[in-house]
């Protein structure tokens, strides 16, 4: 099916849906179809079970993962949304996961980075914008914001454009954050890091290959 | 505001006790320090891709003595920030500045180095004024090259103006101990000061 001629409803959901709801039943709460994406909204406990689920099972094989990001939707009521985008190559399929995170809840939600290491900073990135805490997440704190940076979640709706403080003061906290006390020259080297490589990468390394820099 | 505390240009009758030997001194070392300006590119926007067409060869910088890129503040005579500077930014461009030696210049290039521009939001500096001391402003969105030139142009008339009697090029500006900022905390917020329709522009107010 091409773009072009995909109806706004009504067209096929993607059968991994039915699979999952045979699957896990109850844990899968809803599936929507928009514009021929699908939509599968799960329970929130069963989340890394779905996508570990969706990674490993031989007819499935989601072995991408585009996106994590999160939704707040302007009516104050509706919870807030987790989405996890997963596509998988070999099966040329794209799904979307969606978990509620209702008001009044702790912003919790299981780490898919057991699964995909890719979800590394993708997690940290929605953990920085909206303040949803990815419980297993290894490494989880602030990655486009400095690590000091104290006036909350900038993509929440309860967040003022310009921020909290008077502009002096957040200039006065970002000059005081000092870039070199928590990034060193030691800490962006290779050396380190060196026996995690892949060995051709060693290898290449070894030969003494230009690095860029 | 940061220009006040720049050495002004005084005339060499009203410092009285200038020799000959001193003004024609004078006019020689400025001569020499306005056509040999080596600029430092802080580029981190778009301004930085007007900026690399004034230093190309159809505009070609290398005419007022600015082709030799210096990427390096220490070797660096005027910054040229081209773009918008995040918060996150702030302390790298601080650094950089200090690290230039005396004297130095700065150029502020576009309306989001100058003024934050249309980013009036929690990320990014309004002004990078409030963090370091800016001698030319150059507007536009981006400006265009003959923008840039003019700016420059100004620039080394403002330095043709100098005095080498005056200790105040020779030293570094050092910062207000207590803030941490060149100018008072209560100028920066009203300098920031939102205006027009952006006053009512918040998310929160649902």
């Amino acid at each position: 099916m091409t773009p072009h001629n995909v109806p706004r409803e009504g067209a096929p959901a993607n059968p991994t849906a039915a699979a999952l709801q045979s699957r896990f039943g109850d844990a899968i709460r809803r599936v929507d179809v928009v514009w021929g994406e699908t939509t599968v909204y799960v329970a929130r406990e069963c989340l890394l079970e779905v996508v570990r689920w969706l990674h490993d099972d031989p007819e499935q094989r989601y072995d991408y993962l585009s996106d994590v990001t999160a939704v707040e939707h302007r009516d104050p009521e509706r919870a807030l949304e987790v989405v996890w985008h997963l596509r998988s190559l070999p099966r040329r399929r794209f799904l979307r996961l969606k978990v509620e995170l209702p008001r009044g809840t702790a912003l919790e939600v299981d780490s898919v980075w057991p699964v995909y290491r890719g979800a590394d900073w993708l997690e940290r990135e929605c953990f920085d914008m909206f303040g949803v805490r990815f419980t297993g997440h290894p490494d989880l704190r602030r990655i486009l914001m400095w690590e000091q940076y104290r006036e909350g979640y900038p993509l929440r709706k309860d967040f003022p454009l310009r921020g909290r403080f008077s502009r002096a003061e957040q200039l006065r906290q970002a000059l005081a954050a000092n870039p070199e006390a928590r990034y060193s020259m030691e800490e962006l080297s290779i050396a380190d890091a060196f026996a995690d490589l892949p060995d051709e990468m060693r290898q290449r390394l070894k030969s003494g290959e230009r690095t860029g820099e | 505001m940061g220009l006040t505390t720049r050495p002004t240009p005084r005339s060499v009758e009203a410092t009285g006790g200038e020799t000959w030997v001193a003004t024609k001194l004078d006019s020689l070392v400025n001569w020499a320090r306005k056509n040999s300006l080596w600029p430092m590119p802080f580029g981190t926007a778009c301004c930085a891709i007007e900026f690399m067409a004034t230093a190309a060869s159809k505009y070609d910088l290398a005419r007022f003595g600015m082709e030799r890129m210096s990427f390096s503040p220490r070797q660096a005579d005027v910054l040229i920030c081209a773009g918008r500077v995040p918060f996150k930014l702030a302390p790298v461009l601080r650094r950089i500045w200090q690290q230039m030696p005396q004297p130095k210049w700065c150029i502020s290039m576009g309306a989001c180095a100058s003024s934050g521009g249309m980013f009036d939001n929690y990320a990014v500096v309004q002004g990078i004024d409030t963090i370091i001391p800016v001698d030319v402003y150059v507007p536009g969105c981006p400006p265009r090259p003959e923008g840039l030139m003019y700016g420059i142009l100004l620039l080394q008339e403002k330095v043709n103006q100098e005095h080498m009697g005056d200790d105040a090029i020779r030293r570094e500006m050092e910062p207000d101990p207590k803030s941490g900022l060149y100018i008072p905390p209560a100028a920066i917020d009203e300098l920031s000061e939102p205006f027009g329709n952006s006053v009512h522009q918040t998310r929160s107010g649902l």
